[in-house]
């Protein structure tokens, strides 16, 4: 039993999650109440996300566990620097979206709905802070879960097109699969083990009577699961129909978020599970169990390589940037390839990159099809000569997803490889180098389109709303100023590499 | 007289996993890939429960049963509502029908 005083500990522990439930009840009521004018709800979901993301803050530099069975020395749920880290991300990513909401056609269609897009968006992002600090593997199960069934409704919400209904049909199937997959890897550890905690787990997989063959399975099973979520290969099938079929902001949201919280997830998991210790020089000692470096450095590649060569000759500019973000998973995997405090860095310094260069050009992409009504890059012909800002600005997101400098984008690139080349695994970086040459092609071949080539009818001009321009600019602003001023991020994410471990 | 043990039980999880799976890869209506899925959750609380009870666990396997029990159907409903929604637009709930969306 539980006692009391740890019960109230452990509440004031996940305050952000309770505050970011709070305000999805109050989202429903307020669509309930106000049924007649819903203008009110975006406000009310900016406000409550403004609210979780301060709680947040509060809890840099705490460390705990929360449900904590009593006289053990680990819980359900870890409050570290790490999770911070990522649930900031996320919450960057969700005020962007509900901005980017404001603007978009596709959402402004549906505005008699917009209390349930808004409720199940912040269920999505209930789901990522579980994903994020879960430790023991049925929450994290229930978390995935939880995050998976509101972004399954979300990528088909507006039923505006053909488009939208495919693609719920095709995440939900193959999301479905995966979890299915990834609950009997659970079941099998749980019989291994009789635990469901990673760190009961961890110490009992160190005995060495352990059945091998049944850990691998069930960690082959486990990383099906986790895979599908940061849409790596052989799972990422999903991500090019989805992102092509969802709504913009949808897609902007999954495409940043739900990976984040993936990643975040992937990390904790073979960190808490799989490793022994983490010696001076912060390299991980890897459990003698399973070969987790070899299938991520094969997985990583092939996810990278996959993800470049498809997106060559895509012509939908969502689909061309589903496949760059599969691209950059594989990318992403590679700091955890390195299983070194340095590597996790690099992901960290990553991923804050990321989230602002793929958000810059889903939004401008959105703002282009909200006149043009298309997203096929021969639309874009002439646009970056009538539409300069447009134009120039995503030439910008486009440059810095390459990862050529002055951007941001050459920052977290060059810290990956840093990690890479001090691993002493320069086969995989130059394998990573040439993967980014191939990428150039299909980010240049947009510019062309824009700059180049001469339209066969004459182009729109596309005026952006002041908002949206202020939005744009913001989002330019950061890859230029951390493309050359990047020691603050870099020194965010020093200070948050402080992960509970053993 | 054959006592029913663990290894019973996991035969039998083995079985509705691989049927599970197997329906998941050949069946071509949405419904049915639904109820494929299905078979592989219900595996998985096979394994639980019976590991729970053989292994001296504890509850700990029968409650984690439940929860994945209640998920299951939120799950079935959120899916069954998107296969609806698919019967709408294409008039049809055929998974190799449905494939407008390609390069």
């Amino acid at each position: 039993m539980m006692a009391n005083t740890n019960l109230y500990q452990s509440l004031s522990l996940i305050v952000p999650e309770i505050v970011l439930t709070v305000v999805l009840l109050v989202l429903v009521l307020t669509d309930l109440i106000f049924h007649k004018d819903k203008k009110l709800i975006p406000y009310v979901a900016l406000a409550g996300i403004l609210l979780t993301g301060y709680f947040i803050l509060n809890q840099f530099g705490e460390k705990g566990f929360a449900f904590q069975p009593a006289l053990y020395t680990y819980g359900m749920v870890a409050i570290d620097s790490f999770g911070v880290f990522f649930k900031m991300i996320v919450v960057v990513a969700t005020i962007f979206i509900i901005f980017f909401s404001f603007g978009s056609e596709e959402i402004i269609k549906i505005k008699d709905r917009i209390g349930e897009y808004y409720a199940l968006i912040f269920g999505m992002v209930l789901g990522m802070f579980f994903m994020i600090s879960a430790t023991d593997l049925i929450l994290i199960y229930l978390s995935m879960e939880l995050m998976s069934l509101s972004s399954y409704v979300l990528s088909g919400f507006t039923k505006l097109r053909e488009r939208n209904s495919e693609a719920a049909l095709k995440y939900l199937l193959y999301g479905a699969i995966s979890s299915g997959l990834m609950l009997f890897g659970i079941s099998l550890i749980y019989g291994l083990t009789g635990s469901t905690n990673l760190y009961v787990i961890n110490s009992l997989i160190q005995n060495p009577h352990i059945n091998l063959f049944t850990v691998a399975f069930a960690s082959i099973l486990i990383f099906a699961g986790i895979g599908y979520k940061i849409s790596s290969a052989p799972f990422h099938f999903w991500t090019p129909d989805v992102y092509e079929g969802a709504p913009i902001t949808i897609t902007a949201f999954l495409s940043v978020a739900s990976k984040a919280a993936g990643f975040a997830l992937l990390i904790r998991f073979i960190r808490t599970t799989f490793i022994s210790y983490a010696d001076a020089n912060g390299m991980w000692q890897m459990i003698n169990v399973f070969d987790w470096k070899t299938l991520l450095i094969a997985i990583s590649i092939l996810t990278m390589t996959l993800g470049n060569f498809s997106a060559l000759w895509q012509n939908n500019m969502k689909r061309m940037l589903a496949y760059s973000s599969i691209a950059h998973a594989g990318y992403l995997l590679l700091g955890l390839v390195v299983l070194s405090n340095q590597g996790l860095l690099a992901i960290l310094i990553y991923f804050s990159v990321y989230l602002i260069m793929n958000l810059g050009a889903f939004l401008v992409v959105m703002l282009i099809a909200n006149k043009i009504g298309s997203e096929d890059i021969h639309d874009y012909n002439g646009l970056g000569i009538t539409s300069p800002f447009l134009g120039v600005s995503l030439a910008i997101f486009l440059v810095s997803l390459t990862g050529l400098p002055p951007t941001a984008g050459f920052i977290g690139k060059l810290y990956l490889f840093i990690a890479l080349v001090d691993a002493k695994m320069i086969a995989v970086a130059v394998i990573a180098l040439l993967n980014s040459v191939v990428s150039l092609y299909y980010y240049i071949r947009v510019l062309k389109h824009m700059f180049l080539t001469k339209p066969e009818k004459e182009t729109q001009t596309i005026t952006t709303s002041l908002p949206n321009t202020i939005l744009v600019s913001v989002l330019v602003a950061a890859i230029l100023v951390f493309g050359i001023y990047f020691a603050p991020l870099v020194d965010a994410a020093t200070s948050c590499l402080v992960m509970l471990g053993l | 007289m054959l006592q029913v043990g663990l290894t019973h039980f996991l035969i039998v999880s083995a079985i509705l996993f691989s049927l599970g799976i197997y329906g998941i890869v050949t069946r071509k209506n949405a419904v049915m890939v639904l109820m494929g899925i299905e078979l592989v959750l219900n595996s998985a609380n096979i394994n639980f429960i019976a590991f729970s009870k053989y292994g001296n666990f504890g509850l700990s396997g029968q409650v984690i049963a439940l929860f994945v029990i209640i998920l299951a159907a939120a799950e079935a409903a959120i899916a069954l509502a998107i296969v609806l929604n698919i019967y709408k637009t294409f008039s049809n709930v055929n998974v190799d029908e449905i494939d407008h969306l390609k390069e």
